[in-house]
């Protein structure tokens, strides 16, 4: 299982480092939706501070989004044929492309917390606790990714279908997340529970996809 | 016949609960007629959160799990994920018509009204997979799957949400109202409630899985016919090779 | 030794139609037989049956002792498929292509560079983006794939398409060999007569189902001389 994680999450990041799909179009997005929001919001700096930790999460999970359709999109073949006759185990195959998406996405957020900080002028007293954020909310977005790309994976109507089926998945990631960007921003609030929250999230769909992916990629 | 007697008696509770509730029970102190509601909103709200996902959820598993791939819990499945839909969007309805006097608002981000919405999309997205075309095992693996992913989800974005209110605000308005408002006549009625709604559950996901049934039939048959039709194409040629 | 192959009344079904409606082939280990039909006989589907690919709905079927029906997904590191959808990236080279194949399938790494000498692909070729290549070259590059990895099952998709008489030759020449070696072999085409001289049994499809055989040009005395003579023969 870790071999096989290891082969394709290599494969995939081979892949994205030479088209750079992610990079060039994912990322440049992600930022415009901080700029369209900023937009929304008004020219008043106080609103926009109050909201960037939440519009963060929401460029993180759109830009989540599109790399989970891309991690799909890169399988040659129609109802990902290619991938299932490679003859992998099912759960390295999660592992590894959720790795790759977790890789990935940990780039973007780098550059759409310099984004943050850099248009709402917010300001992140613990960097630890943003840091820890990020990883298991990422883990948790990349994790339920995979298994709804996979899911929705070969369907004439999937990209319509996946975005219906993620984003009320990780409500929780969004809601949680947002809070504890609030407690790293401002201090004095409690964090303990969101990060518990976010790693509970992460662990639960991480462990999920791994009993679960084998029979999840015969059902297209 | 079951089906008959569930209907009938599913009627017949609903009946006397509307009786009770509307005639019978006396209007509350704080809330007025609007307590009258209490009747009617919890059982929904149970059925729709814990009985209705409860069944589709294990009868999920219990595709998944059984060697035998049998029919017959892909069929209450999708049923009982149909009747939850309804029961999730009847809560939503009628929580929010109880909200806008109590609260002031049709909306309030209450910790179990947004659960509850958040439930509803899910549910429409599962019944979504199910309408994309597949052959049958197909489509009840799918739906198996995407019940077991979203079964997992929906206690984190309770805890989640629940957490999100309380760190902020106060407890629910929704749970400090109704304990102590309940005594005598009305206890019974709010059972009665229960009953009557629960029944009516089972006769909609009866009749349901009778439908499913029937459609099931139906494309056994669609599929002898494809069948046959599939050896026609094949017909003439057998000659040709036996020739 | 259990047949390589075993389909019984197979009925297996893409959307609601019955691709296969009840065919039954038997096909022992070593054996080369051809899969000729029309266009929608179901060629295709009984390849992607054996491959695992496409559930089995009705009947039994059994691949290299596997029982389909119960567990799909275990002969796949077993068989070779090369179709339509060939699962190369276009972003890798043709080497890094074959490595990953080679490796997920959990095969030998020392096999991988005489196979891509043995189909041609040799210099730069081999460093180029799969993308840049030609539909024959990427064709090369599957069946390479194919003789790194050494499935027990070849199972090939018209094999013949997009290629010209020299790589046609090779492809023969590939099937004869693995075959030698102990692997069977199902080959889909709709022109039999390019594999009739290297096949066993040559096997008539039509409505999903197997309506008759007749025997092929391999093992008998023309096509005792070999591979030589099987290209003079073509």
């Amino acid at each position: 299982m870790w071999r096989d994680a290891l082969l394709v999450a290599g494969k995939d990041l081979r892949i994205e480092l030479r088209s750079r799909v992610v990079l060039n179009q994912v990322g440049p997005f992600g930022v415009l939706v901080l700029v369209l929001f900023a937009f929304a919001l008004g020219p008043a700096p106080a609103p926009m501070l109050q909201a960037a930790p939440g519009l963060f999460w929401v460029a993180v999970l759109f830009a989540g989004l599109l790399a989970v359709q891309r991690s799909f999109a890169l399988e040659s073949g129609d109802r990902g044929d290619g991938l299932r006759l490679a003859g992998l185990d099912p759960a390295g195959i999660f592992l590894g492309k959720a790795a790759a998406v977790v890789a990935e996405l940990a780039v973007l957020e780098v550059l759409l917390g310099a984004g943050v900080v850099l248009f709402y002028g917010a300001r992140l007293h613990s960097v630890g606790v943003v840091a820890a954020a990020c990883l298991a909310g990422t883990l948790g977005v990349a994790a339920t990714g995979i298994l709804y790309g996979a899911l929705s994976s070969g369907l004439r109507v999937r990209e319509t279908l996946l975005p219906f089926l993620l984003l009320p998945a990780v409500a929780p990631i969004l809601l949680a997340g947002t809070r504890a960007w609030q407690a790293a921003m401002s201090g004095g609030q409690p964090v303990w529970p969101w990060l518990v929250t976010l790693s509970v999230f992460a662990v639960v769909y991480l462990a999920l996809g791994v009993l679960i992916f084998g029979p999840l990629q015969e059902s297209t | 016949m079951t089906v008959r007697i569930l209907g009938i008696s599913s009627l017949v509770t609903l009946a006397l609960t509307v009786w009770l509730g509307i005639w019978v029970t006396p209007p509350d102190r704080v809330q007025g007629d609007l307590v009258r509601l209490v009747y009617i909103h919890p059982p929904i709200a149970w059925v729709a959160l814990y009985l209705a996902t409860g069944i589709a959820t294990l009868a999920s598993l219990a595709w998944l799990w059984s060697r035998s791939r049998s029919p017959y819990w892909d069929r209450l499945a999708a049923s009982s994920i149909e009747v939850a839909v309804v029961f999730t969007a009847l809560t939503l309805v009628t929580g929010s018509i109880w909200g806008r006097p109590t609260w002031g608002v049709w909306w309030a981000w209450d910790a179990r009204l947004t659960t509850t919405a958040l439930l509803l999309v899910v549910l429409l997205g599962i019944l979504a997979i199910r309408r994309i075309p597949a052959d049958p095992e197909t489509r009840a693996r799918r739906s198996a799957l995407a019940v077991i992913i979203a079964a997992v989800d929906v206690p984190i974005i309770h805890f989640s949400v629940v957490w999100w209110k309380t760190l902020h605000q106060s407890a629910t308005v929704l749970n400090a109202n109704l304990q102590p408002t309940i005594h005598g006549s009305m206890a019974w009625t709010l059972l009665l409630g229960f009953v009557a709604v629960t029944l009516l559950f089972f006769w909609m996901l009866a009749m349901r899985m009778r439908i499913e049934r029937l459609t099931d039939a139906l494309e056994g048959a669609e599929l002898t016919d494809a069948l046959e039709e599939r050896w026609a194409e094949g017909a003439p040629e057998v000659e040709g090779v036996a020739r | 030794m259990a047949p390589a192959v075993l389909l019984r009344a197979a009925v297996a079904l893409t959307g609601r139609f019955p691709a296969l409606a009840g065919a039954d082939l038997v096909v022992a280990q070593g054996q080369v037989v051809v899969l000729e039909g029309a266009n929608g006989a179901g060629k295709t589907s009984l390849l992607r049956v054996c491959a695992g690919l496409l559930p089995v709905t009705g009947g039994e079927a059994q691949v290299l002792g596997c029982d389909l029906r119960a567990d799909r997904a275990g002969v796949r590191r077993r068989v070779g498929m090369l179709g339509h959808a060939a699962g190369l990236y276009d972003e890798l080279t043709v080497a890094e292509n074959v490595r990953f194949a080679v490796r997920a399938a959990g095969g030998d790494p020392a096999g991988i560079d005489p196979a891509l000498d043995r189909l041609g692909l040799v210099g730069r070729l081999r460093k180029t983006p799969l993308g840049r290549l030609s539909a024959g070259q990427r064709r090369r590059v599957t069946l390479a794939v194919l003789v790194a990895r050494r499935p027990e099952l070849w199972l090939l998709d018209e094999p013949h398409a997009s290629l010209d008489a020299r790589a046609r030759r090779l492809v023969n020449e590939l099937v004869g060999e693995a075959a030698t070696g102990g692997a069977t072999v199902l080959l889909a085409s709709h022109e039999p007569e390019e594999a009739l001289p290297l096949a066993d049994r040559v096997v008539t499809l039509a409505g999903g189902r197997v309506l008759g055989e007749v025997p092929g040009g391999r093992g008998r005395p023309a096509g005792r001389l070999g591979l030589a003579g099987d290209a003079h023969v073509a």
